[in-house]
Formats: structure tokens, C-alpha cells, sequence
């Protein structure tokens, strides 16, 4: 479980984050909504220990992460952040291998070769394993970054935005994906989403967090979270929560 | 096979350094060992090693601001070096080669570490721009550094550490590029950490890196490879930027698996341009420095037009 006590942040004088207080629950998929500049992304860093709170404290599965040091901090949380691709000739697998370096620092045992096929199989990356990154397309290349993420194997993973600028098909699989790991079993990851596509947000999670102006509207189950109502508040634009051929969707009115 | 390749090519570049030069070693006017031990050994391995730590210094700059278009001679830090050795100078002029070599390091390191503040507020999109900043801001501390040294008449020095070249390499006076081979090692044991540094700050704090600290290590290395070449030999431009590029597109990112290569390969380089400089006008010299000036320069060209960006790749 994350518990967030009492969390603000401000950096250069502007407060990010005010008076976050909440707990998101360690099984399932939990998704962080709200507008452009809500502080999604620093909501985020926070939970995963890159930005030190202003004020208030996280605690994860009990631990303080602003105050763990880094390697015991990055063998419980993963963090995939927005950002350019970097090291365009990497190769897919040299990437995900560094997802295991918090656990061997260098010097890779004959365990950490088998996670990280794992996490290649987990995410049908074997046929581009030895591609190099700059001549992936995009969906294949964030794949490659959520596994990365995943050999991690930290019991906590946080993505911000991973579906950006993903066609349809690449989004759901990558959600599919996750949606499956966060489920209960004995290698389930808690997972948490930053998520702009609400259809993907109705269809995928359990948990909802929801941000406006650095404040939290609301932190509750997703039936209870994602409504007509809730969502046209949040983002001030009629939005409608329905159910089509038995799955549920959300719409712009 | 590309360990052989090279390892064959580098010793027959030895082989010809060692043979090639202005006096004939056959024709018994020189004592042959005495002229092979005291210049032409120390002048191959001066440039081996200067053409290593150079290039490895270059990947370093690169990883550590995501920018394959940097290398030390755009980030101000061999102009720093000599502000520190024009500074050392200045005040006590008969101090020993190791305290020129700390002052000419502190001052690169310094001024390293100001390109890679100002690195921080240039915007990524275009790769272009991050060197253009670093030639202007080199371009800023080589004119202080030169008014200084026109005010106080020391040209003579500072034309010495800008043109690199061999022909003045001796026993007993290039020992100090040695210690690249040390600082080569050290970077070795550090190269994962590097190439994560490359990921970007957010990722490489995600993994547990001490990003700040790793950095700080990258710099101190780079700074210290740049002062030792600055005071031995000179400094020469475009080894850092052109044999990292030429490593990453054929071999890719990866620094601890390519290490030894660009290593390997920015000795060659330089030992190939020395080696160019001596025969082209013999018996006269020209620096190994303007040499690989005209060849670098092409190779800069070539890289930057010949081959396309992948479709969908921002650098």
C-alpha cells in the first residue's frame, strides 16, 4: 500500500502539489487522472522517491522513500518517466538488462539473465531482442521501456504516461498488458498509471486518483470514481461513462 | 575478428611509427636504440594514449549531456585547462609538472562543470544547439585565456598547448599521459554507470543511480584526460567527437562493451595523423594536431550529412 501523508510540493516558489492525503492499494491497476499541469507527473516523481515532498511523507509498504537511499529505493519502486529516447542504439535487450542493475550493480548473475528474458517474453519483445532501439517504431520502442521497467521486479510499478502518442492497438496492448501483471497472483505488480486516455483509464483500472490544480479530488474504486459526473467536473468538458456491447467507455459529449 | 582486425592494424601502425621518421635508423650516422628509445617509443605511445583518453573523454561528455555532437573541445574544457596552467604559471613559474597538471586539472573540471550548468537550460530539440553553445562558451574562455596570456607575454605557451603535436615528445617529459591509461581503467569499472547516465537523469535515478555523484566522477575523469593532454602534448580537436560517433553507429551506445574499441581506436587515429604529418613533407613536420584538424573535419561532415536519421529519431 502507498500511503501519502499530508504531501506538498512547491518548487521555485509555485506550489505543484497541496495537501495530497491518501492511500492507493497495493493490488490492482490504479490510474492518476486530471487535466494538463494537475501535477500527475510530480505526484509521481514524489511516489517514487525523484523529488523530495516540500511537506508530508510516502510511505510504501511502510517504507519512507524520500528518505531511503537510492539503490533500496529502486529494488521496491520502478519509475518509467516521460522523456526523449535516449541512446538510440542500445539494443532492446541491453536496455531491459539495465532494469536489473539496483540488484547486481554491474556483474549480472545467471537469475538476472533469466528476468530479463522474462521481461522480453512478458512483453513479445524476443523477435526485436537484438534490434537497436532507433529502428523500432514508437509502440514497439515503449514496449521496450515498460520492460525495462519491469525487470526492474520492483513490487511497485509507476508509469507516467506510457501510452503518448501510441496508436490504438499499441495502447491497448501495452494496457492489456499491465492489466494482467496487476492482477492478483504470486508475480503481481501494484501498478500505477498516468493516464490521459480515459477510455483506457474506464476499461483498465481498479483504483482511480484523481488531481485538479495540485489538489486531490478524489482517491476511490473506479466505479465510484469514473461517472458522467466526476469526469465532467474534473476536466470541465461534458464527459459521458456508458457501456457498449457490455464493456464500459467514456466519451466527450 | 574485430579484435584481430584492430589489433593488427594498431600494431602496424606502431611498427611504421617506429620506423618513420627524419633520421634513417639504418644508415649508422644515429645510434639507432638510443634515437628509438628516447624519441620514437615515448612519441607512439604519446600518441596512443592522447588519442585514447581523448576519445574516451569524448563518449563520457556525450553520455553524460545525451548529446552525440559534443566532445571536450566544445565544452571549454581544454581552454580551462590552460587558464589553470596560465594561472600556475603566473604565479610560481618554476612549479613542478605534477602541480601544473593538478592546476590545469581543477580549472578543466571547472570549467566542464560550467558547460554542463549551461547544458541544463538548452532546450533538447534540436542537437544542433548544445554545441553551438559549448563552441561559443569554449570560444569565450580561449579569448580570455588568450588576452591574459598576450597581456602577460606568454603566447609562446599558449601556442605550445594549443597545436597538438609529438615532435617535441621525449623520455622523460610525456610521462604523465601514463596516467590515462589509469584513469582508462577506472572508467571501465564506471562504464554502466555512464551509459545509464545516457538514459537521462529521471531514468537514471530510477534505476538507484547516484546520478550527481556519477557525473561528478565522469567529470573529474574527462577533466583530468584533458589537463594531462593540454600539458603534454597539446590539445587536438575533433578525436573526441568523431570516434565515439563512428563506435556508437557501428557497434551502439553501449560504453563498457565498447570501451576498449574506442580506445583502441582514438590511439590509431592519432597515431595515424602523426604518422601523416611526418612523411608529408619530409623530413619537415606538420602537427598531428592540423592533421587530423582536416581529416576530423571531413569525418564531422560526413556524419553529420551522410547518413540519414532514422525516420522518427530526434537524436
Amino acid at each position: 500500500m502507498i500511503r501519502i501523508e499530508n504531501l506538498d510540493l512547491t518548487l521555485d516558489g509555485a506550489p505543484i502539489l497541496q495537501g495530497i492525503d491518501t492511500e492507493i492499494p497495493a493490488s490492482g491497476l490504479t490510474a492518476v487522472i486530471g487535466p494538463n499541469g494537475a501535477g500527475k507527473s510530480s505526484l509521481l516523481h514524489c511516489l517514487a522517491g525523484l523529488v523530495r515532498p516540500t511537506q508530508g511523507r510516502v510511505l510504501i509498504d511502510g517504507i519512507d522513500i524520500p528518505a531511503a537511499k537510492p539503490a533500496e529505493r529502486a529494488r521496491r519502486v520502478a519509475l518509467l518517466s516521460q522523456g526523449s529516447p535516449a541512446l538510440p542504439r542500445l539494443t532492446v535487450a541491453e536496455l531491459v538488462g539495465f532494469g536489473r542493475w539496483p540488484h547486481h550493480q554491474g556483474r549480472p548473475s545467471s537469475e538476472d539473465h533469466r528476468l530479463v528474458q522474462a521481461s522480453i517474453d512478458c512483453f513479445d519483445l524476443d523477435p526485436l531482442a537484438h534490434r537497436r532501439l532507433e529502428t523500432l517504431s514508437g509502440g514497439q520502442r515503449q514496449r521496450a521501456f515498460v520492460a525495462m521497467a519491469h525487470a526492474q521486479t520492483t513490487p511497485w510499478m509507476l508509469l507516467d504516461e506510457p501510452l503518448a502518442a501510441l496508436d490504438p492497438r499499441y495502447a491497448r496492448d501495452i494496457m492489456d498488458r499491465l492489466c494482467t501483471l496487476s492482477r492478483p497472483g504470486p508475480e503481481a505488480r501494484s501498478i500505477v498509471v498516468v493516464l490521459h486516455d480515459l477510455a483506457m483509464a474506464v476499461r483498465c483500472a481498479d483504483w482511480v486518483v484523481s488531481l485538479k490544480d495540485g489538489r486531490l479530488v478524489q482517491s476511490a474504486p473506479r466505479a465510484e470514481a469514473l461517472t458522467s459526473r466526476n469526469l465532467s467536473d474534473l476536466f470541465e468538458a461534458e464527459i459521458l461513462v456508458d457501456e457498449v456491447q457490455g464493456r464500459p467507455v467514456a466519451v466527450l459529449a | 575478428m574485430v579484435r584481430l582486425a584492430s589489433a593488427v592494424g594498431l600494431l602496424g601502425l606502431i611498427a611504421a611509427s617506429l620506423m618513420i621518421g627524419a633520421a634513417d635508423l639504418k644508415s649508422g650516422s644515429v645510434d639507432a636504440d638510443l634515437l628509438v628509445w628516447v624519441s620514437r617509443i615515448p612519441r607512439t605511445a604519446a600518441a596512443l594514449l592522447a588519442g585514447a583518453g581523448l576519445a574516451l573523454a569524448g563518449s563520457v561528455v556525450q553520455l553524460a549531456v545525451q548529446n552525440r555532437l559534443v566532445e571536450p573541445g566544445l565544452t571549454g574544457t581544454p581552454e580551462a585547462a590552460m587558464a589553470g596552467l596560465l594561472a600556475i604559471t603566473l604565479i610560481a613559474p618554476g612549479a613542478p609538472l605534477m602541480l601544473k597538471m593538478l592546476a590545469a586539472s581543477i580549472a578543466a573540471m571547472a570549467g566542464t562543470a560550467g558547460f554542463l550548468i549551461l547544458a541544463r537550460h538548452v532546450p533538447r530539440q534540436d542537437p544542433m544547439l548544445l554545441p553551438l553553445v559549448g563552441l561559443i562558451y569554449a570560444g569565450i574562455l580561449g579569448a580570455g585565456v588568450t588576452w591574459v596570456a598576450w597581456t602577460t607575454d606568454l603566447m609562446q605557451y599558449l601556442g605550445v598547448w594549443q597545436a597538438g603535436e609529438f615532435s617535441g615528445v621525449l623520455r622523460g617529459r610525456y610521462e604523465l599521459l601514463w596516467l590515462i591509461a589509469a584513469l582508462a581503467g577506472l572508467l571501465y569499472l564506471l562504464a554502466d554507470r555512464i551509459t545509464i547516465l545516457g538514459l537521462g537523469e529521471d531514468r537514471a535515478r530510477s534505476l538507484g543511480l547516484n546520478a550527481r555523484q556519477t557525473m561528478l566522477a565522469g567529470l573529474a575523469i574527462v577533466a583530468a584526460t584533458v589537463a594531462a593532454v593540454v600539458v603534454t602534448v597539446g590539445t587536438l580537436p575533433f578525436v573526441g567527437l568523431v570516434v565515439p560517433n563512428i563506435i556508437s553507429r557501428w557497434r551502439g551506445d553501449n560504453l563498457r562493451r565498447n570501451l576498449p574499441l574506442i580506445a583502441v581506436s582514438g590511439g590509431a587515429v592519432v597515431l595515424a595523423a602523426d604518422l601523416i604529418g611526418r612523411v608529408i613533407r619530409w623530413p619537415y613536420e606538420i602537427p598531428a594536431g592540423t592533421v587530423f584538424a582536416v581529416i576530423g573535419a571531413g569525418l564531422f561532415l560526413w556524419l553529420l550529412y551522410a547518413a540519414p536519421r532514422p525516420a522518427g529519431q530526434n537524436g
